[in-house]
């Protein structure tokens, strides 16, 4: 039966276990040695290993001056003092609200880019991608390419070997080495870092993180490799569930392919006017393939759609004089369209994609709207729970309460803190002179908050149970103000 | 039924496990090595585990393992890791007078902190998690202080406690004036009328003018002519209308009769000067500090 005429898939590649055979307890690893390839893809592929890379082991060593209070580093997680530093953005603790917004928009991300082209993350974006993508470049730059790495992993251990093995591992080595070092450089002053690292002054978690970072990149992308993605890896299961047949996906033509046959045969058989594939059966797209499928089997779990398959096909194809696109960016949708003989569909504009991306746009604008117009102070209250309020012995009625005042400007500031909607009351603050005064004046350190015990205490005769009040805290030198609302409790029964 | 194992599915072509739910069936894919040593690797792990750490109870003992490893010194490494941490901190409270402290407000913050949380650990069972009292314990969130609340006063008497054993304890009885036999039973309640009045409330029964007479004669020594109290003897503000006890006819005549001696106990034995020192001015800084 012709595939090509029934339109109906290839028959899958043979599987593990079989009959009258009993099925192994695990099942041994397929060694792979992925051939080098030239093509649009993998010059797309070394293209973003090069930027993504680059960001990750410089981006420490990027300056950005915000004055005198504050370090110099363009991206510094200070975890010491609970800061985390973006350019010019700089975020506390409590604002963690914009790492929840980006990692949202992180998800959505990869949610759009899973509806237009399947798992681009998978194939150009991923670590796991990357790194392995760059421990096979080493691989081949040592022990030669596909065959000849196949040739010496069944011959002797000789000398050269052996020293090309050491060489290969040193420097898988030396990059897990840097991927550790770069990482730990995020979290302090890197220059300073690097200093006190080779001068052994640096503190004992930094080694213990590059340490770990470098046993993890080396065991994963040296020898894990694919494993990750076949068993480790979430997203596979996850994404499967999220795409949909308009996806454009790294797919084998297998109208134009099936059924396979030498060039000579094919020849032959279109001299003849029969039908006749285009596939010559090279394998050349398993050959490059860094998880070892055969695209032909249609989509799979193992494939992370890196394109590398349609490199090494079109080369095949432009070699043999036939159309390139045999393997190439597609839908099953259109594959079935031209067996129909109709014209293929491309639908871009879909309901998920239009919805992906203005939940993208609506959030990262919203984030930037919030992050443009947020005040350089902030002010809570903490009511005193245990007693809600205090009889005095002049019979006036005090209430207790724990405030912060924050300053996130990177100079000390002079703030006002002011009560309001409540005539007759004072308000003091615990470590300063009593006045009568319903308002105080302070100065909070730069970016810094400063945590105060407040008593406002209204006069003899005020038995409300319970009313709003405000406090406002305002900037004396700006002029910016915060405010939080409250309640004052006394002894009278609640309406 | 034996499985068959060596079944093969007919749309996958993967082996089955020859198991059979109404014609459903679990394709068997094995686990990659890698995933299986893994799992043998944690196994061993649980015995190296069994060695190195306490493990198996034994009949009135344990398995103690030959890294010696215990939660209770764990515990105590955490203890002394946290006092190294406040270390600066904790020099400086023990260094500086109790007033300056205050004023200095990155050193009030890190005294309210401690203090709150001796406080926790000490005060509150009696006088409660956020120091407002109860019946027989007094609120110190109020500016009424039996014993004074001034911050020298206050370490005073959470260094020496009240009414306990300690060579410095504040002393200062409320005589049982009846059981005594100082008053007769039938003045009490004239007596308890007065007290009412000092502090705005009505008498519920008795005289309170001959009352007046008799605070003036057994009372005002200790709680002042004007009731005002004296808190170098211990003895309350009666017109604050704050009761300690209760401020109901009956309570106060109860208090007369049989007298009080509320106790505290003197805290220098069990804390140290430094966080006495910050408990002091949490307690201070409550509100009702003077």
């Amino acid at each position: 039966m012709s595939t090509a005429e029934s339109g109906a898939r290839p028959p899958l590649s043979p599987v593990v276990g079989g009959l009258d055979e009993d099925i192994p307890l695990y099942e041994a690893r397929k060694e792979i040695y992925p051939a080098a390839v030239q093509g649009r893809f993998r010059t797309i592929k070394w293209a973003i290993l090069l930027v993504t890379l680059g960001i990750y082991y410089f981006l420490p060593f990027v300056r950005w001056d915000r004055g005198p209070n504050a370090p110099d580093q363009a991206v510094l997680i200070d975890l010491a003092n609970g800061r985390f530093y973006f350019f010019p953005i700089e975020i506390w603790p409590q604002e963690l609200y914009y790492i929840t917004g980006l990692m949202v928009i992180a998800a959505l991300g990869l949610f759009l880019m899973n509806a237009v082209a399947g798992r681009m993350w998978c194939g150009y974006l991923c670590p796991q991608t990357v790194w392995t993508d760059l421990f096979y470049a080493v691989e081949r730059l040592i022990e030669g390419d596909r065959r000849e790495q196949m040739k010496k992993a069944q011959g002797p251990w000789d000398l050269e070997r052996i020293a090309q093995k050491i060489l290969k591992h040193s420097l898988w080595l030396l990059i897990a080495w840097w991927t550790g070092g770069a990482w730990v450089l995020y979290f302090a002053d890197a220059p300073t870092l690097v200093l006190d690292l080779v001068t052994f002054q640096a503190p004992v978690v930094a080694y213990v993180w590059i340490g770990i970072l470098t046993f993890t990149t080396y065991v994963l992308a040296g020898f894990m490799r694919e494993q990750v993605c076949l068993y480790m890896c979430p997203w596979p299961r996850i994404q499967a569930a999220l795409t949909d047949e308009y996806a454009l996906n790294v797919t084998y033509r297998y109208d134009r392919g099936e059924q396979r046959m030498s060039v000579k045969k094919a020849e032959a058989a279109r001299a003849r006017g029969e039908p006749a594939g285009d596939c010559v059966d090279c394998h050349q797209c398993v050959n490059v393939c860094p998880t070892g499928v055969d695209i032909r089997d249609g989509l799979q779990l193992g494939c992370i759609q890196c394109g590398l398959c349609i490199d090494a096909c079109d080369n095949v194809m432009a070699k043999i004089g036939r159309p390139t696109g045999l393997i190439g960016y597609d839908t099953d949708v259109n594959v079935q369209r031209r067996i129909a003989r109709e014209e293929p569909t491309y639908k871009l504009v879909r309901a998920r994609t239009v919805l992906y991306s203005v939940l993208i746009v609506g959030i990262g604008a919203l984030m930037t709207f919030t992050l443009a117009t947020r005040t350089s102070l902030g002010l809570s209250a903490l009511h005193d729970r245990n007693p809600v309020f205090v009889t005095l012995a002049d019979g006036s009625i005090r209430n207790g309460f724990t405030m912060r005042l924050t300053n996130k400007s990177l100079e000390a500031r002079p703030f006002r803190l002011e009560l309001i909607g409540l005539a007759g009351a004072h308000l003091d603050v615990v470590g300063m002179p009593s006045t009568a005064e319903q308002s105080a004046l302070l100065e909070v350190l730069p970016d810094q908050t400063r945590e105060l015990r407040v008593l406002v205490t209204a006069p003899k005769g005020d038995a409300a149970a319970s009313r709003t009040i405000r406090f406002r805290l305002t900037d004396v030198v700006t002029g910016a103000t915060a405010y939080t609302d409250d309640f004052f409790k006394g002894p009278g029964s609640a309406p | 039924m034996t499985p068959d194992h060596n079944k093969l599915d007919a749309v996958t072509g993967v082996a089955t496990t020859g198991h059979d739910w109404d014609g459903i069936q679990e394709l068997n894919t094995p686990l990659p090595r890698w995933w299986l040593w893994s799992f043998y690797a944690c196994i061993v792990w649980a015995f190296g585990y069994w060695i190195a750490y306490p493990a198996w109870p034994l009949a009135t003992s344990y398995t103690k393992g030959v890294l010696g490893y215990q939660t209770r010194t764990a515990i105590e490494q955490d203890m002394a890791a946290l006092q190294v941490l406040r270390g600066d901190n904790v020099a400086k409270i023990a260094a500086k007078p109790l007033a300056e402290i205050e004023k200095d407000p990155a050193l009030l913050t890190v005294a309210r902190a401690i203090g709150k949380a001796s406080f926790g650990n000490n005060c509150a069972p009696c006088h409660g998690q956020g120091a407002q009292g109860a019946k027989n314990y007094p609120n110190l969130n109020d500016d009424q202080w039996i014993w004074g609340g001034s911050l020298d006063a206050i370490k005073q008497t959470i260094t020496h406690g009240i009414r306990n054993e300690d060579a410095e304890s504040r002393v200062g009885p409320m005589p049982a004036f009846v059981k005594d036999g100082i008053l007769k039973k039938d003045d009490v309640p004239h007596l308890a009328a007065f007290v009412r009045t000092l502090a705005g409330n009505k008498p519920e029964r008795g005289d309170a003018a001959k009352g007046k007479a008799l605070f003036a004669e057994n009372c005002a020594a200790c709680h002042g002519e004007a009731g005002k109290g004296n808190p170098e003897m211990g003895a309350p503000n009666l017109t604050a209308n704050i009761w300690l006890y209760g401020g109901d006819q009956a309570t106060i005549e109860d208090t007369i009769t049989n007298g009080r001696g509320g106790v505290m106990p003197a805290w220098n034995g069990r804390l140290d000067e430094p966080t006495i020192k910050a408990l002091t001015v949490y307690v201070h800084s409550l509100g009702g500090g003077q």
